[in-house]
């Protein structure tokens, strides 16, 4: 019990120390495990496309930003309890998730969902599909009518393939293109789908401000074309640019 | 960490290994192997603690102490594990920020509840949201440890109070028959003599304890098998140590490391039977007189 009580005695003591306004730190969430929207690289750090956007968004709001991780499947119900502030994973809009939280503007245009197989021929619509829990894709395959299996992480989805588990993935292009282009035995299929719109920050309903700072950091990005710039380092030519 | 891992592109074989092994996700993938210890270490006497009082509760004469004991007991034991990491957290989290609110924000005049989003005042969050990173990590940490105790605790409870009523009841006649008070019965000789019958069932909810680690990160800890998980997954080129799907060889390597936690703990038990079986009227007590003479 000892160390539990250390503890609530070290949180007091930040408690009475650290109080100032109420966004002096914007705490930002992501999952730290779909590059190269986002992950962990080797110094055990995050990066990706989304942390490079999220630093710059941040520098031009005038915002004191920290990342953590947390994971897909509890993303959305941490953000509205309040343990963090911003949801900046590579998720797309859709109405469902709308009703819960709010998007700022999106920072990319809507991805085409692609599938990979080990089998280029393979016909889709009585195939097993693997998908991440909880994404777009996941609904999109249950309601296609091939046999949907759900993984926690995007990299499970893409080893259920590999290991005969599942025939194809579904996922986003700008996630699956560069594995397909890395691995031999990976095919990805000429059947893209679009569903869900562009990818953009989920934040509370009730965020309002802080909403409103990043939709300005978003649009002035978009305007001097510095998003687009990093569109291109992190994404090739896998994902489209804004005009 | 070497000097020569500085372009690991370049590298091969068994220097690309040792400077794999050794890059910055790695050395917070030993440092899980702390993170999980610590939890076991605290963990434990904080369920036996939880245990105890709801054991000695169930045995109380005052009836609401008892109906609370068992009703603890009863409870946590039926809700399924992941159901009670994956609500009872945010709950409690929340429950603690009510908390606060009420004493540092009497005036709050806004709804906690607004739509979907919970909303207490910016003084009243648990921790503060600009409170730095480690804060929020001890916060989480301390969050698992009082869940596992209170889930480990019923558990350990049953076990106690099953074990209290194990002594034979001949020792406590005795105990009145001297004059002693019921209180000095009860922690003379009732508490003394229990543990061995309770340590069998203890031992168990220790294994299970060590196997349930793997749940911390529902509770945003992260833990060795997140670490192994996340380390071994296919890397891209992205990564400056891009390699095939490598799990296998790092759950092979927590297998080894789970294996050996419980065989440790196997031998601990055993000593420690040994030790609290000395005249105690059981089996093994008489085992142990026999030898000695």
């Amino acid at each position: 019990m000892k160390p539990l009580i250390l503890s609530a005695a070290a949180l007091t003591f930040a408690a009475s120390m650290a109080y100032a306004g109420s966004h002096t730190v914007v705490r930002m969430a992501t999952e730290g495990a779909y590059p190269p929207w986002n992950f962990i690289n080797d110094s055990g750090e995050i990066d990706g496309f989304e942390r490079e956007l999220g630093d710059e968004l941040c520098l031009r709001a005038e915002l004191n930003c920290e990342w953590i991780t947390n994971e897909w499947d509890s993303i959305i119900p941490n953000l509205v309890s309040g343990n963090y502030d911003t949801i900046v994973a590579g998720m797309s809009v859709t109405d469902e998730r709308d009703e819960v939280i709010d998007f700022s503007e999106q920072y990319t245009l809507p991805d085409p969902s692609s599938y990979i197989s080990t089998d280029p021929d393979l016909d889709v619509s009585g195939a097993v599909v693997a998908a991440q829990t909880g994404t777009i894709q996941a609904s999109y395959v249950a309601s296609s009518g091939a046999t949907l299996v759900e993984f926690a992480t995007p990299d499970e989805t893409v080893a259920a393939v590999k290991n005969g588990e599942a025939d194809a993935v579904l996922a986003d292009n700008a996630y699956l293109a560069p594995i397909a282009d890395q691995d031999g035995d990976l095919y990805l299929l000429d059947k893209d789908v679009l569903i869900g719109g562009g990818v953009a920050i989920g934040l509370r309903e009730s965020d309002s401000e802080l909403k409103a700072k990043f939709d300005a950091a978003i649009n002035s990005m978009k305007a001097d074309g510095t998003l687009n710039a990093m569109i291109v380092k992190w994404f090739d030519d896998d994902l489209a640019l804004f005009e | 960490m070497f000097s020569y891992c500085t372009d690991p592109q370049t590298l091969s074989g068994l220097t690309w290994l040792s400077c794999y092994l050794t890059n910055g996700k790695h050395l917070v993938f030993y440092g899980s192997f702390l993170t999980v210890m610590a939890l076991l270490i605290v963990t434990a006497p904080a369920s036996l603690l939880f245990g105890f009082v709801g054991a000695s509760a169930a045995q109380s004469h005052i009836a609401p102490l008892r109906w609370l004991g068992h009703g603890y007991t009863s409870i946590v034991r039926g809700v399924p594990d992941i159901v009670f990491f994956l609500f009872f957290v945010i709950a409690l989290d929340q429950g603690f920020e009510w908390l606060r609110q009420k004493i540092k924000c009497p005036d709050w005049d806004q709804p906690i509840r607004q739509g979907n989003d919970f909303i207490v005042c910016a003084q009243a969050k648990l921790p503060l949201s600009n409170a730095p990173q480690w804060v929020h990590e001890v916060y989480g940490f301390s969050l698992a440890v009082l869940t596992f105790a209170i889930v480990f605790g019923a558990f350990a409870a049953n076990v106690i109070y099953g074990a209290m009523r194990a002594v034979p009841h001949a020792q406590l006649e005795t105990a009145e028959a001297y004059g002693m008070t019921r209180r000095q019965t009860y922690w003379r000789i009732l508490v003394p003599q229990m543990w061995v019958y309770a340590l069998p069932g203890l031992s168990n909810l220790w294994m299970l304890l060590i196997k349930a680690t793997p749940l911390l990160f529902l509770l945003g800890v992260e833990d060795i098998v997140y670490w192994a998980r996340e380390l071994g997954g296919m890397k891209s080129n992205v990564f400056a140590y891009p390699h095939p799907d490598w799990r296998l060889w790092y759950f092979l390597g927590l297998l080894v490391f789970y294996l050996l936690l419980t065989r440790v703990s196997e031998i601990a038990f055993g000593a420690l039977t040994a030790r609290l079986s000395h005249g105690q009227a059981t089996a093994a007590g008489e085992d142990l007189r026999k030898a000695a003479t």
